[in-house]
């Protein structure tokens, strides 16, 4: 074959751009099965988030729903269960939940956007167990200022009743907060960050 | 150059095949004609017993793939039928266990020989690439297989090993969802480590196999003197004088390693498989629970070394994937030791004492790691696991220095007897 008379930079640039659109078609051609990976609509569905209403629930009561497989605790404080945060706030171990334990809207001390509804995982941050609740208190068997809170029958560690993690036990960190946001007053959306206005 | 058909010009039936197939040419560039050096010792063994462990795990695995269901409500329940209802099938599923954990004491071994005689320098430097790859994919293998019985121990192994991914910053919780197929390890999760296991990474690792046999067919076998054979041939026949050929000699050699290889696998195969623990773990005898962690999460046993480096890398800045990183070096910086390597000789047997202590202390240093990195956390096991990762990763990152000032002894011209 002879390559006389063959425009160079004419072949160059054929070859480049043959080369470019086929980059772009195998890119192309890839993106459905990289995107297949993702959770399907089946699971998604099953991960939706929970909606909750919550006006039903008294005060001082425990509510429990089932977000991705984990429950979901949601407590309805009393202003004397607000006022025993700070009572126990020296046996704390994170007592300013400085940790990443819950979403960067959660700023309150209290760990609630409202601090009459504390929602969290019902999970233990040790090693996933559930704790139990132990609103009752003096209980010197938990410890000597127990001011009720949960406690995890697994390897006994404890939690105030904003999930904050008593010094000296297992866990290590604060009970996770999953995102939520409110509906109205009484409706509570489990899985959804608040909409941004 | 052009390729000429039949070059051996057989006849027959055999001479049919060779004019339209390599077949006679293959056998002898790689089996009856390929001549290795007659001086390979114990260390020699692995190589050939990694192929047969390989093919233990294919073979195994096609029968098991028979029998095993990847869905997450029936896998548990598949695993232990195999082991009780299907004739043989707890043999079988034996077989590929302790299978799994034989390949990595073979590769572990090899690769060990690999440093040991220098066989990654040049011009072996593609060879020693191509094992570290196989080594990169034999983790991932070993890991996907791991998850698949569904056990407690599989699920949160799994949960660990995906969520180090969510370390990395901004895309890492997007990461594991997406990895995951699901917001947990789930149905998805387990449906697609079965494909990676049984198509994916076993193509992945046979032709990384076939590169790795080929490159070394082209350059030749190293040996425990690190001397090239290839330098002095027979004028007349063009065969190195200090040359066998691998057919009859090695293949021969390598059975009386199969023989022994095998006397010590059925050992374990028939009295102890679940190697005391290790090779199958307790808390995987009961199913995946996502609210019950096993009590303390170990990897198997196989990646304890690099297990422990991971939880040896404290956090820092508020991110824990230093640790990570840290790990992933690990495994990368085997890429770059036949550059790091710049002594004058191969074999450890004319490196000079630095080279000496090095190796020993990195051996020794990887299997103290390794046990540290199954045992349950505390300051002690941390504290040892940072003295060996800094160890560990001395070892590669001074050999440039000492393999260069170390005091090397003269080669011979031939190997030694």
């Amino acid at each position: 074959m002879s390559n006389e008379g063959v425009d160079g930079s004419r072949r160059r640039f054929l070859t480049t751009a043959t080369s470019v659109v086929g980059a772009a078609g195998a890119a192309g051609a890839a993106w459905p099965f990289l995107a297949s990976l993702k959770p399907s609509a089946r699971a998604r569905a099953l991960g939706a988030p929970v909606i909750a209403d919550i006006s039903t629930l008294e005060p001082g009561m425990r509510a429990t729903y089932l977000w991705r497989g984990q429950p979901i605790w949601v407590v309805r404080r009393t202003p004397e269960m607000l006022a025993s945060l700070d009572a126990v706030k020296g046996d704390l171990l994170d007592p300013e939940s400085k940790a990443p334990q819950q979403p960067a809207y959660i700023t309150d001390k209290s760990r609630a956007i409202k601090p009459e509804f504390m929602v969290m995982k019902g999970v233990c941050t040790h090693l996933g167990c559930s704790p139990t609740m132990r609103a009752d208190h003096p209980a010197p068997e938990i410890a000597p200022n127990w001011q009720g809170g949960f406690f995890c029958p697994c390897h006994g560690s404890k939690f105030d009743l904003a999930g904050r993690v008593y010094k000296g036990v297992p866990a290590p960190s604060n009970i996770v907060i999953p995102p939520h946001r409110y509906d109205g007053d009484t409706v509570l959306v489990i899985g959804e960050d608040p909409k941004t206005a | 150059m052009a390729i000429t058909p039949n070059p051996y010009k057989t006849t027959g039936t055999l001479g049919w095949i060779d004019d339209r197939f390599p077949l006679t040419k293959m056998w002898k560039d790689h089996l009856a004609e390929y001549y290795a050096p007659k001086n390979f010792n114990f260390w020699y063994f692995f190589g050939s017993l990694a192929l047969l462990v390989l093919v233990n795990q294919l073979l195994t695995g096609i029968f098991l793939t028979m029998h095993y269901k990847p869905a997450a409500d029936m896998a548990f329940d598949s695993v232990e039928y195999i082991m009780r209802d299907v004739p043989w099938g707890n043999v079988i599923r034996y077989m590929h266990s302790t299978g799994a954990s034989a390949f990595f004491v073979v590769v572990f071994l090899h690769m060990f020989r690999g440093l040991l005689y220098g066989s990654y320098q040049k011009p072996r430097e593609l060879i020693w690439v191509f094992g570290a790859l196989i080594f990169l994919v034999l983790m991932a293998e070993a890991f996907c297989g791991y998850v698949l019985p569904w056990g407690n121990m599989s699920y949160w192994g799994a949960s660990v090993i995906i969520n180090l991914f969510g370390t990395i910053p901004f895309i890492g919780a997007d990461l594991v969802t997406w990895i995951q197929g699901d917001f947990v390890p789930s149905d998805a999760t387990l449906n697609r480590l079965f494909s990676l296991h049984v198509i994916a990474l076993p193509f992945v690792l046979v032709g990384l196999v076939a590169a790795h046999i080929l490159a070394l067919h082209e350059v030749g076998s190293n040996n425990p003197d690190g001397v090239e054979i290839k330098k002095n041939k027979d004028p007349k026949t063009g065969i190195p004088l200090d040359g066998i050929a691998f057919h009859p000699y090695y293949t021969v050699k390598d059975m009386v390693g199969v023989a022994g290889f095998l006397i010590i696998f059925c050992g374990v195969l028939f009295f102890a498989p679940d190697g005391g623990g290790y090779f199958l773990e307790a808390p995987n005898f009961t199913p995946a629970s996502q609210t019950n962690t096993p009590e303390h999460i170990t990897p198997a046993w196989y990646f304890g070394t690099y297990y422990a480096m991971l939880r040896a890398t404290p956090s820092f800045a508020g991110t824990q994937i230093w640790g990570v990183l840290v790990m992933g070096a690990a495994v990368v910086i085997l890429f770059f030791v036949p550059w790091l390597d710049k002594s004058k000789v191969k074999s450890i047997r004319y490196k000079g004492p630095l080279s000496k202590a090095a190796l020993t202390v990195f051996a020794i240093n990887f299997v103290i790691l390794n046990y540290y990195g199954l045992q349950p956390p505390s300051g002690t096991v941390t504290l040892i696991s940072q003295v060996g990762t800094v160890l560990y990763f001395a070892f590669f990152l001074l050999m440039p220095w000492y393999s260069k000032i170390d005091k090397t002894k003269p080669v011979p011209e031939r190997v030694t007897a």
